[in-house]
């Protein structure tokens, strides 16, 4: 087991706090667009089980 | 490997928002989530390899047990090389699964899909699945289940995206193809699809590898005290190895829980839609359409989505052993109304499995926070991943179990209701199985605790 944190000091490449704000929209719906694509899909196969 | 890969690039300074973690997370697992909307494609795959629907399924067996070895093996790997070397790594192991079973789905070798989705594609799930649980766990020190049960509620939600989008591409690649039920696209569209998904998938999990950061030494969230959180004799702050853990009884008896609530659940998933028609047939015909069987499937991958995050976020308020009483407690309940008074109702039998499933998912969800209760932070991954066997085993006797039980009642076509009673009884017992070896769970003897000498040559952030 080797330690390699020691090295570099911590948030040496952390984006500052506005630019931080933009990444945390842009993360959100990266993830949130398909999560809601996927969601709205299977609502509408479900719809098919009181349907049909 | 590659320095901008190495957990020292990626510890946060004490301003970063936790928030951008999520996101990351989650790009990984709703990737590697696709592996449970492979029912797209088998048929394709049955008519292109001019096979069997067994010699299919065995690409997603594969996949799963490597998942559960990947994990084991690997955990104290990605617990000490960090999420993004973790991520990245996940990310060129999922893809080039792909890649290599297109390569064989494109020149009809079957053994080459086998190894490309089965064991490089597995690898990629073990070591994705665990890859952000502990930096998770770690920034949200306050709400661990939260924490996972968001980014677990991804693997959940990569299947729900994945299967309306491989049908949609299945359709541009081959205009033959309908999408409806046994239908067959062409192999070459399969390849064409197998190798769009491994590319996207690779940009999206490198999307989270280069987002994620590692929680600072000591990270405490802002109005958070973390003296107030060992406020249960159940949650520890001392540190257990992934070595020393499964030297205790605490461990075993979480996998056995583990695996009993896994087999159960995938007792109902297995056969969701055979099974709600045959629950509702009389006289040979059934009440319910093929289509209507179809929206029962989607809904209950919703209720396997949302029971990661509604009740592994439940468990910080109630604590992990009252949760898990829950799960496999109320399950049995729940599973005994299901065998005897599902055929009644219609709505009743799809409330019942709702919530079954939901209790499937928060089982799985809320598994890394009970091991951080109990172990400690020092290599929550690691052992996780060692866990993680108990999903493979499940994933092999699940299936044994419904259908030797079903094969043994008669005729697929020709099931009634009572046909599932002994399936659906022998789930009960493993239920009752696991909510007794969750109520012997005790906090971990301190024999097997790590000095604080030894806990400290971890990395840092990491404890």
């Amino acid at each position: 087991m080797t330690s390699s944190t020691s090295s570099a000091p911590a948030g040496r490449n952390d984006p500052s706090p506005a630019t931080q704000k933009v990444l945390l929209g842009v993360g959100w719906l990266l993830v949130g667009v398909p999560l809601v694509y996927g969601l709205v899909q299977t609502l509408r196969r479900v719809v098919t089980l009181f349907t049909g | 490997m590659a320095s901008f890969l190495d957990r020292s690039r990626t510890v946060a300074g004490p301003t970063y928002s936790r928030w951008l973690i999520p996101p990351a997370a989650l790009a990984v697992h709703l990737s590697i989530g696709q592996v449970y909307a492979t029912s797209v494609y088998k048929t394709s795959l049955v008519e292109h390899f001019g096979t069997g629907l067994a010699p299919i399924g065995v690409i997603f067996s594969i996949a799963i047990v490597m998942l559960g070895l990947s994990a084991a093996v690997l955990g104290k790997w990605v617990d000490h090389g960090g999420p993004r070397k973790a991520m990245f790594t996940a990310a060129c192991f999922w893809a080039a699964g792909f890649l290599v079973a297109a390569l064989g789905i494109s020149t009809t070798q079957l053994w080459l899909v086998y190894l490309g989705y089965g064991v490089l594609g597995g690898i990629g799930l073990g070591i994705g699945y665990i890859s952000p649980v502990s930096t998770l766990i770690k920034w949200f020190p306050d709400r661990p289940g939260l924490a996972t049960g968001m980014a677990i509620m991804g693997f959940g939600g990569g299947a729900l995206i994945a299967s309306p989008l491989s049908n949609q591409l299945l359709r541009a690649y081959d205009p033959g193809f309908d999408g409806s039920a046994g239908s067959a696209a062409d192999g070459s569209a399969v390849a064409q699809l197998f190798v769009t998904l491994g590319i996207v998938y690779f940009v999206a999990m490198m999307y989270g590898a280069f987002t994620i950061r590692v929680a600072p030494d000591g990270y405490a969230p802002p109005g958070w005290d973390p003296s107030t959180r060992k406020q249960s004799a159940m949650v520890t702050t001392a540190s257990v190895s992934a070595n020393n853990a499964i030297r205790t009884p605490q461990f075993w008896l979480l996998w056995v829980l583990l695996f009993c609530n896994v087999t159960a659940g995938i007792g109902i998933l297995e056969q969701a839609a055979p099974m709600i028609q045959d629950f509702f047939r009389d006289g040979g015909t059934t009440a319910i359409s093929a289509v209507a069987a179809g929206g029962f499937v989607g809904l209950l991958s919703l209720g396997n989505m949302a029971g990661r995050f509604v009740w592994s976020s439940t468990s910080d308020v109630i604590g992990r052993k009252k949760i898990y009483m829950v799960y496999l407690g109320v399950g049995a309940v729940l599973y005994v109304l299901l065998a005897s008074i599902g055929q009644t109702v219609t709505a009743l039998f799809v409330l019942l499995a709702f919530v079954i499933i939901s209790f499937y998912g928060g089982g799985f969800a809320t598994m890394p926070a009970y091991l951080r209760d109990l172990f400690g932070t020092f290599e929550v991954g690691a052992i996780h991943g060692r866990v993680l066997t108990a999903w493979s085993a499940a994933g092999v006797a699940g299936p044994l179990i419904i259908n030797g039980f079903l094969d043994a009642q008669g005729e697929p076509g020709a099931l009634v209701a009572g046909d599932y009673r002994p399936a659906l009884f022998t789930m009960v017992g493993l239920l009752v199985v696991g909510f007794v070896a969750n109520l012997l769970i005790k906090p971990v003897a301190e024999k097997f605790h790590e000095t604080s000498a030894t806990s400290s040559t971890a990395p840092a952030n990491a404890r």
